[in-house]
């Protein structure tokens, strides 16, 4: 035989150091448990300061909460406790001090050191069903936005059309992409084309006759529905970020789930109908001037509004506003809960961005004349049609109050006329957080409690521990000392899986813990293979450094082929979407990919250490 | 230590006739069970609510069961969860349409349930709304489809068609024979059931992967033997690697089953029955497909030259 045939390179012995190295430093952070801590933040405008963090300390010290430690960076304090009770007194004491414009929320500090963490060594996160909480899916209506922009849209080419003095003899919405225009001579529908493919290229158009109608058919460009419809619900998972810190929950997870859908993981939730409260609302306000010109009550009984303007009412008498819209709630930059002087409920709003100075001029132009504050709600109400359930939406549009602009608005003014202080700091804390674009309902909502979450983390550590024993006690007896390097490799397996879930973020579960039980299954899979094929070679009389070659040589296709095959399903399995199963899909496929490694290189390593640079005349395989 | 001191010379393929008699009375009353009984599909594809609720004490099922129906639940199912003292309140209605979407509905339906319950202390509530429920059975089945597609077209790749049709035929064997065991003990099948259901697929064609190795090898090796010897030779050969593997895959499964909590009890039990009959049909349905189809040397050995020779 040319050579030794079972040596290690020394990049092979290298390797194999580096990568379990840095697979016990990126599980260690693991080890460490994790400190009930309250965080404070600024609330938008607000800083957290040295002042801030004195107030907190004395308010604490005076409702005699100690607290182990306390740290200040990027703009964030943060208090750690020894107990959760300790903990949640100290948030409220907490609020209570710092009041509305401060965020603070209950979290779990990991005690993982700092050299670790400035590596990026961070613990595995825990689904909720490990340490308790709410999920929540959201369903984002999106259609309903896409058919408003389209109508927009319409209003929009209808608009330029005539600015362009281009004659049409109609213009209509079909279904939630198309926009149909109709004229009464190839001419105007040239021209139009001509037009309309400069200025809305975002539809494709196309040219048709029918009888002596001449149409023209914008249909949006795929590309461009996608990118409207991503950036729609993009918006909603800014706003639903943005009410999840609200709430109080920092470690809160709002994540996409297909083309549609909101998912939002609130740990450590208990109380949900808070949560469903806030997150479900798409409320937002809008101002309007008082249309004055015309009789209100007029309108009302004849059911019909005079162009431009909607018939409302305020304190039973009807009311007609003009459609303009002064100012969007999304102006608003900060909005704070308070009391006016006559003692009752009030809005301190400020404004920021592009809102403002147009709200100014108007206010200025129109000073001594009512503007009306409207609350703007979007309400989904369940229904059956024809058999169908489908979810209807309705927007309710009520005055808050319709005040004299008294002189022209800068960038701070109050909102008055809210019914209670609820309703205040209701409205305050939704402008804060931005308005949701589409209506959203939940569709499905998992809750586990703090206990239960225990308890499956016990019984996911045990059944781990107890089929792992099991599988090494096994090898060990079956395969001698090469079955002790398979268990070597088993236990690095678990090391490096533990290691890659912390380094990619992942969310550990209990489906997911099963995943990895049935990995440690899997994974000695390939050693027996290995083995056995060497015990063959070795009947048929083989040498034992042309075995263990051929042993490894030949089993490595069959390795490789069979776990691509699962690999395969566990994509498929991955691509279903559900928290439930993804865990499962995630440490099988991570756990997989690692064993190719402990289970070939890592075991041959040790093989060849142990055997390959002497003339052995037997190893310990167990025959 | 061995099971086997020298390579076994069992002739599987003898008895080949007898494993396909065995299988098609067994898919059948699979079939059977599933047309009679129906699944008993879990919360995830039904939706409606779930609560888990624990005792101090031992719960009293019954006694439950009457302060839910005076309550105004009266088809709520209530069973043991694990323990005595944990119980598992589902409230599915029998038609769909009855399901709430109102999310205060929901809310206040949990709240009418604990007040029913004096001294019970809520665990966890699960609520799935109608569409997620029935949007996650259709695409349950479609990543079954699709992974049997999948793999298919992998060992097509690697095999040839003749081998990937065959161990396909033979896959489809394991997931039928576990959703009639299902069906027949009336089981739930949720989510983490499917997903055990979509891991055998994976893992059943393992082993059937090693003995269709093994066959390409021997065939190569030995040109004189025909299709059966080489089967049985190939199916002997990797045997005590299939049987350790199942053993040990089994030992951490049932690790799992004991330990792992009722939550985890559909996924290790599809998983327990998955080995158990994975193994089973890639030793006989794989190979005995095979040979049934007419599996010969020619469709794993590439024989360029014969296309060629014809006058």
């Amino acid at each position: 035989m040319a050579g030794p045939i079972n040596r290690n390179p020394i990049w092979k012995y290298f390797l194999v150091i580096i990568v379990i190295a840095a697979a016990f430093i990126y599980a260690a952070p693991n080890l460490y448990g994790e400190y009930p801590a309250v965080q404070v933040m600024g609330n938008d405008s607000t800083v957290v300061d040295e002042n801030a963090l004195q107030s907190a300390e004395a308010a604490l010290k005076k409702a005699g909460i100690s607290y182990q430690d306390v740290s200040f960076h990027d703009q964030r304090l943060l208090f750690r406790f020894s107990s959760t009770d300790v903990q949640l007194k100290a948030k409220d004491v907490l609020q209570e001090t710092l009041g509305d414009s401060y965020l603070v929320a209950l979290n779990l500090s990991s005690a993982t050191p700092d050299w670790l963490t400035r590596i990026g060594a961070m613990p595995m996160r825990l689904g909720l069903d490990l340490r308790g909480g709410v999920h929540f899916l959201l369903q984002v209506d999106v259609n309903s936005v896409m058919q408003q922009r389209i109508e927009g849209d319409l209003r929009g080419i209808g608009q330029s059309l005539r600015d362009e003095h281009i004659r049409y003899s109609g213009i209509t919405r079909q279904g939630d992409s198309k926009i149909v225009l109709q004229f009464r001579d190839a001419a105007s529908q040239s021209d139009a084309e001509d037009f309309v493919r400069r200025r809305y290229a975002e539809f494709s158009w196309e040219k048709s006759t029918n009888a002596d109608q001449f149409i023209l058919t914008g249909t949006l460009v795929p590309a461009s529905m996608f990118k409207a419809k991503s950036e729609i619900l993009e918006q909603a998972m800014n706003t639903l970020r943005n009410r999840v810190n609200e709430l109080g929950v920092s470690e809160a997870v709002v994540q996409q789930q297909g083309e549609s859908r909101v998912s939002v993981d609130l740990p450590g939730i208990q109380d949900t109908a808070e949560a469903k409260n806030i997150l479900g609302k798409t409320a937002t306000l809008e101002f309007h001037l008082v249309d004055a010109d015309h009789d209100a009550a007029l309108a009302q009984a004849q059911g019909s509004a005079p162009p431009d303007t909607r018939i409302y009412t305020l304190n039973g008498q009807p009311l007609l506003l003009k459609n303009q819209i002064v100012l969007r709630g999304s102006s608003i930059v900060a909005a704070t809960a308070s009391f006016g002087e006559d003692g009752r409920p009030n809005v301190q709003v400020r404004l920021g961005g592009a809102g403002e100075s147009l709200f100014t001029k108007i206010t200025a132009e129109n000073v001594g004349k009512p503007m009306a504050i409207v609350y703007v709600e979007v309400k989904s109400t369940p229904t059956m049609v024809n058999g169908e359930r489908t979810i209807q939406y309705s927007t309710e549009r009520r005055i808050i109050s319709a005040p004299v602009i008294q002189s022209a608005l800068g960038g701070n003014f109050q909102i008055t006329g809210l019914r209670s202080p609820n309703e205040s700091r209701t409205l305050a804390l939704l402008l804060r957080a931005g308005a949701l674009p589409a209506p959203v309902t939940i569709i499905e909502e998992r809750q586990v409690g703090p206990s239960l979450g225990k308890q499956n983390i016990q019984m996911g550590v045990m059944s781990v521990e107890v089929g792992m024993a099991l599988v090494v006690i096994f090898m060990a007896v079956y395969y001698g000392l090469m079955g002790i390097f398979a268990d070597i490799a088993l236990a690095m397996n678990l090391v490096l899986i533990v290691a890659l879930l912390s380094l990619l973020g992942a969310t550990l579960t209990l489906p997911g813990i099963a995943g990895i039980v049935l990995t440690v299954g899997m994974a000695v899979d390939a050693n027996v293979l290995i083995f056995e094929r060497i015990r063959e070679e070795m009947r048929r009389g083989a040498g034992v450094q042309a075995s263990i070659h051929a042993g490894y040589q030949r089993a490595f296709t069959t390795i490789f082929d069979a776990n691509i095959t699962t690999l395969i399903v566990m994509m498929i399995l991955f691509s279903l979407g559900s928290g439930v199963i993804k865990g499962i899909a995630i440490t099988i496929t991570i756990g997989l990919m690692t064993s190719m490694f402990t289970a070939i290189t890592g075991t041959r390593v040790l093989v060849n250490l142990i055997y390959g640079n002497r003339p052995a005349k037997r190893i310990s395989i167990g025959i | 230590m061995e099971f086997f001191k020298h390579n076994t010379k069992i002739d599987f393929m003898a008895q080949r006739k007898w494993a396909a008699v065995l299988s098609v009375i067994l898919i059948v009353l699979s079939f059977v069970s599933l047309g009679v009984y129906g699944l008993t599909w879990g919360l995830d594809f039904t939706g409606g609510t779930q609560v888990q609720v624990s005792f101090q004490q031992p719960a009293d099922l019954t006694a439950i069961h009457d302060n839910l129906e005076k309550a105004g639940f009266a088809d709520a199912v209530v069973i043991s969860y694990g323990t005595s003292k944990d119980v598992l309140i589902s409230l599915v209605p029998k038609d769909k349409a009855e399901i709430t979407q109102d999310e205060k509905a929901q809310a206040e339906m949990v709240k009418q349930v604990m007040d029913a319950l004096p001294g019970a202390k809520m665990e966890s509530v699960n609520y799935i709304g109608p569409q997620v429920g029935s949007e996650m059975a259709t695409k349950g089945l479609i990543a079954i489809i699709i992974s049997l597609l999948g793999t298919m077209i992998y060992i097509a790749i690697r095999f040839g068609w003749f081998f990937a049709i065959g161990s396909t035929v033979a896959l489809l064997h394991d997931p039928i024979l576990i959703l009639g065991l299902f069906s027949f003990h009336h089981i739930e099948f949720n989510l983490i059931s499917l997903a055990a259901v979509l891991t055998v697929i994976g893992y059943s064609l393992n082993d059937t992967i090693v003995i269709y190795d093994r066959v390409r090898e021997n065939f190569r090796k030995f040109r004189k033997a025909d299709t059966i010897e080489v089967l049985n030779l190939s199916i002997n050969q990797t045997l005590s690697r299939t049987i350790m593997t199942s053993a040990l895959t089994l030992t951490v499964v049932l690790a799992l089953f004991f330990m792992g909590g009722t939550l985890l009890h559909g996924f290790s039990l599809a998983l327990i029955i998955g080995i158990v009959v994975g193994t089973y049909s890639s030793i006989y349905v794989a190979g005995s497909l095979a040979v049934a189809m007419g599996l010969g040397r020619h469709h794993l050995i590439p024989q360029l030259k014969e296309v060629d020779q014809t006058p």
